[in-house]
């Protein structure tokens, strides 16, 4: 028999009872629909922890003080803490490492911050001019700190938006000129910064930067810096940098086991990486509860297809007299069990596509339908038809045909 | 031609042996019209089911168109039904949900015949049937039970096989519907058919130009039909 008969032939065969094959295709549709929706979710919140990871800066590594043990003493305080690394350090990675697109010290402190109208308590960092090149910030007015702001000792400050807003009532002033007071001594606002978003971790619209000799003069004390940031010329020497940093800093801080290491190098692909896996297991867990379903759907049209067969047996019997071979009755009911599977698979993707869409509108979790998603589906739910219409089919093509015939 | 020698049939249910048909042997010629007649538990409908390569026999030879049918395997046997034999069954003769051209075409598709060709060979077995224009799109399930056998015969007429199978084709209908698929076998006798009738009715069997009694699994009596009934009915025409 031909594809296109067979179709004939299974199309009015499943259109007979339409609420009960209506009801088996459910089945299915939900099993489908769910392990789209689910991949979909999955994969959505892996791309927003992604984007949000990358937003950070591009390339980027970190490099934070880590234990300080005092020799004798098996007391070590908390790790960041420590006030190891020092503005020589950043200088010596930026004139003696290879492949840096960009090297930016910073100094975190919290301070009370007051403007004429209101006043509120935040994040100052103090930094250099590279800064937004490296950790992706983008201006909305006026401008960053310059080289020259860094050199003079400068008390400029630039505001990011959310601050902004608490200090002068309204995010949509233009605060530029304006002066605020950091710890009680007069800063001149040069620039806002544009809305990043949170990254997880801490409200990067949040923050006050000013000049970190400025800080470190006025605020801080010291040559310590909190943290370097570098940007590596790319991914593929992101690896190489991070190596070059490490024994630089040990070499410099005369360390030779890596274990006392009073540094840590973060990598930014590491971190990728690392909340992938997570995304990844979640995923996985969602789309496997989702496939349980789906094998529920199978054993349906399993159901299904096994009655079919026996109300059925006296046209199995006639077919055979008049000449069908058990291979013409196997691939009429499998045709029939793929095309119920089949239409389902594809309402199930419609089905999984609108959840995910409403689950986008509804949570904000942004969700992404894969064309591999749709494939996998379509071919799993014509392979759930096939193995479960299989037994059916093979009990039907099995019939005698003179017992099939005589079948009350 | 059909040729059966000697065949036996056993069927074996646990320790019980039943022997339904004892060493048979006949002949039927081209363009004979044969009834088997006996009552039930003869044997007649394991014939049927024989002469239908619907079974083997369990030792002897059937001989259709000089081929041994006796040893073939299932799928074989199901090219020989498909080909050289037509079925009209007393009853659950078409698929209900399905048109009565679709009914007829249905041996040709399993023959794997191209679909214009099915048609151009279904409507030829309608017209010679019998069977108005009017009746080829209906659903058979549409039809009353003088309608779904002729349709049936038309059906076992679309292969053009050597031999035409009636199994009790009358038993469901009344005696005048009856009449018109009697004159409809006898039409297509006329026109050089070789058809097999299997009843346990006289009057049914004495539309036949010879009669072979069965009782026991055995021939009792096997000759021509001396005092046989010729209907002619417009229908059937």
């Amino acid at each position: 028999m031909i594809i296109s008969e067979l179709l004939e032939e299974a199309f009015s065969a499943v259109t007979v009872n339409k609420v009960r094959s209506g009801l088996t295709v459910l089945g299915i549709i939900i099993g489908i629909g769910s392990v789209i929706a689910m991949i979909s979710i999955g994969q959505g919140a892996q791309g927003s922890i992604n984007a949000s990871i990358q937003s950070i800066g591009s390339n980027l590594l970190v490099v934070s003080p880590s234990f300080q043990r005092t020799p004798g003493s098996v007391v070590s305080s908390g790790r960041g803490a420590a006030e190891t690394l020092t503005q020589a350090d950043s200088d010596a990675i930026a004139s003696q490492v290879t492949q840096i697109a960009a090297i930016a010290p910073q100094i975190n402190g919290r301070y009370q911050i007051k403007s004429r109208t209101a006043n509120t308590n935040t994040q100052v960092v103090g930094t250099v001019s590279s800064y937004p090149q490296v950790r992706n910030v983008d201006m909305s007015l006026g401008s960053f700190i310059s080289d020259q702001d860094v050199a003079s000792v400068a008390k400029v400050a630039v505001l990011g938006p959310t601050t902004t807003g608490d200090l002068f009532n309204s995010t949509s002033t233009d605060p530029v000129g304006e002066t605020i007071r950091i710890n009680n001594i007069n800063f001149k606002i040069i620039g806002v910064t544009k809305a990043k978003g949170g990254n997880g971790f801490s409200n990067q619209d949040d923050i006050i930067y000013i000049p970190l000799s400025t800080s470190q003069r006025y605020l801080q004390g010291g040559s310590y810096v909190a943290s370097i940031n570098i940007e590596a010329q790319d991914a593929s020497s992101m690896t190489s940098v991070q190596e070059q940093v490490t024994n630089l800093l040990m070499e410099r801080h005369r360390i030779s086991d890596p274990n006392q290491a009073d540094f840590s190098v973060i990598n930014q692909a590491d971190i990728v990486s690392a909340a992938s896996s997570v995304t990844n297991t979640f995923t996985i867990l969602l789309a496997s509860i989702a496939g349980i379903s789906l094998v529920v759907g199978g054993i349906g049209i399993m159901n299904m297809m096994l009655t079919t067969v026996t109300e059925r047996t006296r046209e199995i019997g006639l077919r055979k007299a008049i000449g069908a071979k058990k291979k013409d009755i196997s691939s009429q009911f499998l045709a029939e069990s793929v095309m119920l599977t089949f239409v389902g698979g594809v309402i199930g993707i419609i089905l999984g596509w609108v959840i995910s869409l409403l689950v986008t509108h509804f949570s904000g979790i942004a969700t992404a339908i894969s064309w591999w998603s749709v494939f996998l589906a379509v071919g799993v739910s014509a392979g759930i038809g096939m193995i479960f219409g299989y037994y059916p089919a093979r009990r039907a093509a099995g019939l005698n045909p003179i017992e099939a015939l005589r079948y009350e | 031609m059909i040729e059966v020698k000697n065949i036996t049939k056993i069927y074996k249910t646990g320790d019980f042996e039943t022997v339904a048909l004892k060493n048979v042997s006949f002949s039927v010629r081209d363009g004979e019209f044969v009834a088997i007649m006996g009552p039930s538990g003869s044997g007649k409908s394991t014939l049927m089911h024989l002469l239908g390569a619907l079974d083997t026999p369990t030792s002897g030879e059937y001989l259709l168109d000089g081929k041994n049918v006796a040893k073939l395997s299932e799928d074989e046997l199901a090219d020989i039904r498909n080909e050289k034999i037509g079925f009209v069954f007393q009853q659950f003769n078409l698929l209900p949900r399905a048109t009565v051209f679709r009914n007829v075409m249905l041996p040709l598709v399993y023959a794997g015949v191209e679909r214009d060709k099915r048609e151009e060979r279904a409507k030829k077995a309608l017209v010679s049937a019998a069977l108005p224009e009017d009746w080829w799109q209906h659903h058979s399930n549409e039809l009353s039970g003088g309608q779904i056998q002729r349709v049936a015969i038309a059906r076992a007429l679309v292969n053009n096989p050597t031999l035409i199978l009636a199994d009790e084709p009358t038993g469901n209908l009344d005696s005048k519907t009856g009449e018109i698929v009697l004159a409809t076998f006898q039409r297509l006798h006329q026109e050089g058919r070789t058809i097999v009738l299997i009843t346990h009715e006289l009057y049914v069997a004495e539309h036949a130009e010879r009669i072979m009694h069965i009782r026991d699994g055995e021939i009792k009596e096997d000759g021509k039909n001396h005092s046989r009934r010729i209907v002619h009915h417009p229908a059937a025409e």
